[in-house]
């Protein structure tokens, strides 16, 4: 394997592991909170739709991100009612919220755009393009970083870089403010945050809309950024991958990137079974390594890899005094 | 009870005389909705042909989910339509049994064979058809790379790829055709993402032309070939309006044709088998002002030759599905 092509892959393997990244980092701020989301998936599927449905009609892909991030906290909203308020179990309604996702999403496109569910293509200013960092063609020279630089690291749309960003800025949040010391009491021990005199409702609802606003980050850069529109159940399972990833990382952000990018590297590695053939000398079949994340994952479960232990109180409605 | 099925059997009755007075023919569409801008909505346009012409007309339902199937098959014939044609090989298995409880009323299935005595089951050439498009993939490559991303990786998507990768190295011997599926499951044929990705990935060795047969991941793949600014190939319906002058044809699968022969034939429709080839028009390639400049005139002479080859039986394309191989590529 020659170095253009471990670029290439390195550059997909950026593309692929941003919207696993941004879901990642959503599931977080929910789960340490306490509250179990495996709607991910529907809500970027939902994000997806409303930006690129927006942007279509606009022509502007910021008002489409504004409006995907709408839609993902609407829907981040529903899970907070039926988790928080009416303490329901976090599962039922995440799944269900999954299925409402999927109807929803095809049927408000297909009322619009006619196009079979789809949306309209986006075009110009109603896409996220890919913005060349500083220097990106002036360093190609420079050997070894230069290419990196060039190929890997710049040229990527906005998102990518917001993603990246949120990673350190989510372990400050976390582990250098009151607000974060406080969201990851909520989801170890709600009681004693309540007898501090701290409301378990609001930080809970407030780790459950942060989880809508980056759920429709991830959505709208699958939409607007990668694609060109939306298509039906275009997310295809990446909102539980980004789940299996959260485990992986034993939620903790700066391991959530390390986990999403080794995913996203395992998938763009699927992509190219020469090369797999070329280092490794044996033919290895693309179900194997499209496969990888989810055994890696459970490996981890198995506690091979040290213990994945989830935040205490997760899944549990929070009761005040009986 | 009793009196239950009488009435039962007598509303049954009624409804299977009424019915017979109009024998209209209907149309059930899969889960894909009948608007798709791909196969199902070929089958409607079909349909539609086939009114305008006849001024009759004709039921029609659009599948809601998996369960519906066998139920929506029977109210159809108890309702007296006939023929009922519909679209997709899911329909394969509720036909199966419920053809068999109404020997009198015609059936016609598209992309399954389905052996009763009252079924009309259309297949297509899809290897013929993918052997046209790529010639002109392999004539029309500056790189002499081209490339192939399919669905699920199923039998009869590799018979769109083997059938593809023999139309290439006809056009061009020394040419390198680059395989990939999306994946094993249903959502392969949803993933524009990975089609996208997948699509770069061949770019990054070397194609120039790519050929998407793979549902909605098809989109991801025209859209970045369009970005890219390479060449990309449509497939069952013609595509080429969707980057016009990026698209350099598009694999059509005639299934309006197959919905018009079908209602055109009416309540006499032939069972067995219809194979729907290039010879009686059943496939082929797209040309519309769309992909005008980028065929050549001498492409079109090499495709239309072999086309002439293939209809005369001289030239035969090796049918993936037949024996599970493919001489031109391994998949």
């Amino acid at each position: 394997m020659d170095y253009a092509t471990l670029l290439q892959i390195l550059d997909s393997t950026i593309r692929l592991g941003i919207p696993l990244l941004l879901a990642c980092l959503a599931g977080l701020y929910s789960e340490r909170a306490g509250i179990f989301d495996i709607g991910l998936e529907g809500k970027m599927l939902m994000a997806a739709m409303s930006s690129a449905t927006v942007a279509a009609l606009t022509g502007s892909v910021w008002i489409g991100l504004a409006a995907g991030i709408a839609g993902s906290m609407l829907f981040a909203l529903v899970h907070g009612l039926a988790s928080i308020t009416f303490r329901g179990n976090q599962l039922i309604s995440g799944v269900a919220l999954n299925f409402v996702a999927s109807g929803i999403t095809v049927l408000i496109a297909q009322s619009i755009f006619a196009q079979g569910g789809r949306t309209a293509p986006l075009e110009g200013g109603a896409r996220f393009l890919p913005i060349d960092l500083p220097f990106a063609e002036a360093l190609q020279g420079v050997p070894i970083l230069g290419p990196l630089y060039y190929e890997v690291i710049s040229g990527h749309s906005i998102l990518v870089y917001v993603g990246l960003l949120l990673v350190p800025l989510t372990w400050f949040v976390l582990y250098r403010t009151r607000y974060g010391l406080r969201l990851r009491a909520v989801g170890e021990n709600p009681a004693s945050v309540d007898t501090a005199g701290v409301s378990v409702r609001n930080l809970r609802y407030s780790a459950v809309m942060i989880t809508g606003v980056l759920c429709g980050l991830a959505g709208a850069y699958m939409a607007c950024g990668l694609q060109a529109g939306f298509g039906r159940e275009m997310t295809a399972g990446r909102g539980y991958i980004a789940l299996a990833a959260l485990i992986f990382a034993k939620w903790r952000p700066w391991q959530a990137l390390g986990a999403t990018m080794l995913f996203g590297f395992f998938q763009a590695l699927a992509l190219r079974p020469d090369v797999v053939e070329a280092v490794v000398r044996v033919k290895v079949p693309v179900p194997a390594l499209d496969a990888l994340p989810y055994i890696l994952t459970v490996v981890v479960l198995a506690g091979l890899v040290g213990k994945a232990i989830p935040p205490r109180a997760g899944g549990e409605p929070y009761v005040k005094e009986r | 009870m009793t009196l239950m099925k009488h009435l039962l059997g007598a509303s049954a009755l009624l409804a299977v005389t009424a019915g017979a007075a109009l024998a209209e023919p209907a149309i059930i569409f899969d889960l894909g909705g009948k608007f798709d801008k791909s196969f199902n909505e070929a089958a409607f346009n079909g349909a539609q042909r086939w009114a305008t012409e006849t001024g009759g007309t004709f039921k029609e339902l659009e599948m809601q989910s998996e369960a519906q199937r066998e139920q929506a098959l029977r109210q159809l014939a108890e309702g007296g339509a006939n023929p009922i044609v519909m679209t997709g090989f899911a329909f394969g298995d509720s036909l199966n049994i419920v053809a068999a409880d109404f020997p009198d009323t015609k059936f016609a299935i598209i992309d399954m064979v389905v052996d009763q005595p009252n079924v009309k089951s259309v297949v297509f050439n899809e290897h013929e058809g993918s052997y046209l498009v790529g010639m002109m993939a392999g004539l029309a490559s500056k790189s002499g790379t081209v490339g192939f991303i399919g669905g699920m990786d199923i039998p009869l998507i590799r018979k769109f790829g083997c059938g593809y990768a023999q139309g290439v190295m006809a056009a061009n011997p020394a040419a390198k055709v680059v395989l990939n599926m999306t994946g094993t499951t249903p959502s392969a044929w949803n993933d524009p993402v990975k089609g996208a990705e997948l699509t770069k990935a061949q770019i990054a060795q070397g194609a120039d032309v790519i050929y998407a047969a793979a549902g909605g991941t098809g989109i991801g793949v025209l859209q970045t070939a369009a970005d890219e600014k390479i060449l990309s190939i449509g497939v069952d319906s013609n595509q080429n309006y969707m980057h016009p002058g990026q698209v350099l044809t598009s694999m059509m699968k005639r299934v309006d044709n197959a919905v018009y022969e079908a209602f055109k034939e009416g309540d006499a429709l032939t069972a067995g088998i219809n194979v729907m080839g290039l010879a009686n028009d059943g496939v082929g390639y797209a040309m519309d002002e769309n992909n005008a400049s980028l065929v050549t005139p001498e492409m079109q002479a090499a495709v239309d030759a072999a086309a002439a080859k293939i209809k005369s039986g001289e030239l035969v394309v090796h049918d993936y599905m037949s024996d599970n191989t493919c001489p031109a590529a391994t998949f």
